[in-house]
């Protein structure tokens, strides 16, 4: 290639393969370098893009490092209390049984405090789609442990690591809510390679898909990184996710179509 | 067409929130207001209007349903008693802070803690001065009979969408759960279209609809604050309600609300025929408290007693009304005690006659 090549050059309409959702804003995002959120918020916007629902789309964002979810997504968005989103979402979807809702929750946020939500909006089979996203620690507080904080990793209110004796089991909130009758679709993901990505894609649009057929609540956990918390560069996290993280929170599909998936 | 019906103070709001047209009704029960719940479950609003009810997993989560139905422009309504309204403050703090419309009902019980189940007045300070965090007011309404505890949820719904801010019905046991008749107001249309600001799904022609309580910049959060007290003070100027009885030539001065201010009527009918010129001032809203009222009264009278069923929560905005021109005192009971007429009279006697 010639050594006056200028980007203006590369980048033309008939070169480009992928472009940025409308369905997302201009607005540069705040997450850390490397942290899965970004590429989940993409994933939900062209699923939106796609299915042509942009104006029939409401979201309820959480309390965490996704709070300003709303300053990404080109839609109607709620702010809710920490944890309360599924309740929040609950009374929109009541109210507009014809919209699709959705909630974006982090592991405090679903797995903690808001425990009790989860699960009813679950059991009640609540026709909205639930996205999870389980990095096993707080991120925006700084790195404290969590519900879903692995057996001996370190976060600021652990620093010797989770000794399970003392502070609880890691949660496996996913598995849980897949027992309860109300949930129809539960599916546990990840976002770290290319592969993946179009794995999880394809996960959300089936939640959304599932809210035009009513058929009740679908649960998409993503596994991610917490570059920051954990204390590690975006590729180490990575590595460290697939190899401690995957084990506890196998990714792949728990229930579909409102049965438990039977694994061999 | 207007009807009149022999309901409870609790069931007498539930009817009056399906003939209001609201849209939804979450709640949790709780002794003594679960009629209201009990009510509009038996009575199928949805068939009758399309209203939605449903009784959520707690009253963290009714709030909070309650949060998400307002964000949406619509008319919601929740009702709870003081346990489960001390759950309902961080929603309230919420819902106050995206400035949402939506009607609260409090039928007082006894407290702290599990306290009582009988009729209390000892959620005023929750009421009126914030109740869950920041810098907050709620719209406070309290009525005195079953007619009113119908009214007040329509005018409770309008001065919410008015102001976008929560209203609060505050009220007590004995209200909840005594019978009288009542004139139920013609069902009202529910609303076809919903405020500019809602979340609705966006449509191409508008910016996208954000309810967030949420601003990280200090600066704009002030300014967000500062916005806020002037609606207060607009409410202040404006929304002032309040009723006073044989007050032309009064001495002495009881101030009540609710059922106190109920018991209190009669207390001046007794203080009367004994001699003693005794007058009511009943505070219908208890934010905005009616300051300029009690003002005038206090250059007139020889003292103030307020009647509260607790230790003596109001007495507080009552001094600081009158800026000290007259001696306040205080008469109440607590632990779910109602005043008699006659107590009262005593206490007016042994503050300012002895």
């Amino acid at each position: 290639m010639a050594e006056n090549t200028g980007i203006k050059d590369i980048v033309k309409d008939e070169n480009l393969v992928y472009q940025k959702t409308s369905v997302l804003t201009d607005n540069v995002m705040h997450y850390c370098p490397g942290c899965g959120h970004g590429t989940a918020h993409r994933l939900i916007a062209e699923v939106i893009e796609d299915m042509d629902i942009q104006s029939d789309t409401l979201g309820v964002t959480p309390v965490g490092c996704a709070v300003l979810m709303y300053n990404y997504l080109d839609i109607d968005m709620q702010e809710a209390a920490h944890g309360r989103a599924p309740a929040v979402a609950t009374a929109i979807k009541r109210l507009m049984p014809d919209k699709y809702v959705f909630t974006y929750q982090g592991d405090g946020d679903l797995a903690a405090i808001g425990t009790a939500e989860t699960i009813h909006a679950c059991n009640r089979g609540e026709n909205i789609a639930i996205f999870f996203i389980n990095n096993g620690i707080y991120g925006m507080t700084g790195g404290q442990m969590a519900p879903t904080t692995l057996s001996g990793m370190k976060s600021s209110t652990s620093p010797y690591g989770r000794d399970v004796q003392m502070m609880g089991n890691p949660m496996k909130m996913t598995e849980l809510v897949a027992q309860l009758p109300g949930t129809w679709y539960v599916t546990r993901q990840t976002v770290h390679t290319p592969a993946s990505v179009r794995k999880a894609k394809k996960a959300i649009r089936q939640a959304f898909e599932n809210q035009k057929l009513k058929k009740g609540l679908s649960l998409v956990e993503i596994v991610s990184n917490c570059n920051s918390g954990w204390k590690m560069s975006p590729v180490e996290a990575n590595k460290w996710m697939a190899e401690n993280m995957f084990p506890f929170y196998p990714p792949g599909d728990i229930k579909l179509e409102g049965k438990l998936v039977v694994k061999e | 067409m207007k009807e009149l019906k022999l309901m409870k103070g609790n069931e007498a709001i539930a009817e009056a929130a399906i003939r209001a047209g609201a849209d939804a009704y979450f709640g949790y029960p709780i002794t003594p207001q679960s009629e209201i719940l009990e009510y509009l479950m038996a009575e199928k609003p949805h068939e009758r209007t399309g209203m939605v009810v449903l009784q959520a997993e707690s009253e963290v989560a009714a709030i909070n349903m309650v949060y998400g139905g307002a964000a949406c422009g619509r008319k919601v309504l929740t009702s709870s008693s003081s346990p489960g309204i001390s759950l309902k403050q961080e929603g309230l703090s919420y819902i106050a802070g995206s400035e949402l419309p939506c009607v609260v009902v409090n039928v007082v019980r006894g407290g702290p803690g599990l306290g009582t189940i009988q009729p209390a007045q000892s959620d005023y300070f929750q009421a009126v001065k914030g109740g869950g965090h920041g810098d907050y007011r709620l719209i406070v309404l309290a009525p005195q009979s079953v007619q009113e505890m119908a009214d007040f949820v329509d005018l409770g719904f309008e001065l919410a969408f008015k102001y976008r801010n929560p209203v609060m019905i505050l009220t007590d046991g004995a209200l909840g759960q005594m019978m009288e008749k009542v004139w139920l107001q013609e069902q009202k249309p529910r609303m076809k279209t919903f405020p500019e600001w809602a979340t609705t799904g966006k449509t191409p022609d508008r910016e996208r609809n954000v309810i967030t309580s949420l601003d990280l910049d200090s600066a704009e959060q002030e300014k967000f604050n500062l916005k806020l007290q002037e609606k207060y003070r607009k409410l202040e100027a404006e929304e002032v309600r309040f009723e006073h009885t044989e007050t032309e030539d009064a001495e002495y001065l009881l101030v009540a609300y609710g059922t106190s201010a109920r018991i209190c009527q009669k207390s001046v009918r007794l203080a009367r025929e004994k001699g003693i010129k005794a007058g009511l001032l009943r505070p219908v809203t208890l934010f905005p408290f009616p300051k300029k009222p009690l003002m005038e009264l206090a250059g007139k009278v020889k003292g103030i007693l307020t009647v509260e069923m607790s230790t003596g929560q109001m007495v507080e905005d009552v001094r600081l009304a009158v800026e000290c021109k007259v001696q306040v005192e205080h008469y109440g009971r607590m632990g779910g005690i109602i005043p008699t007429p006659e107590e009262i009279v005593d206490a007016l006697g042994n503050n300012f006659l002895k």
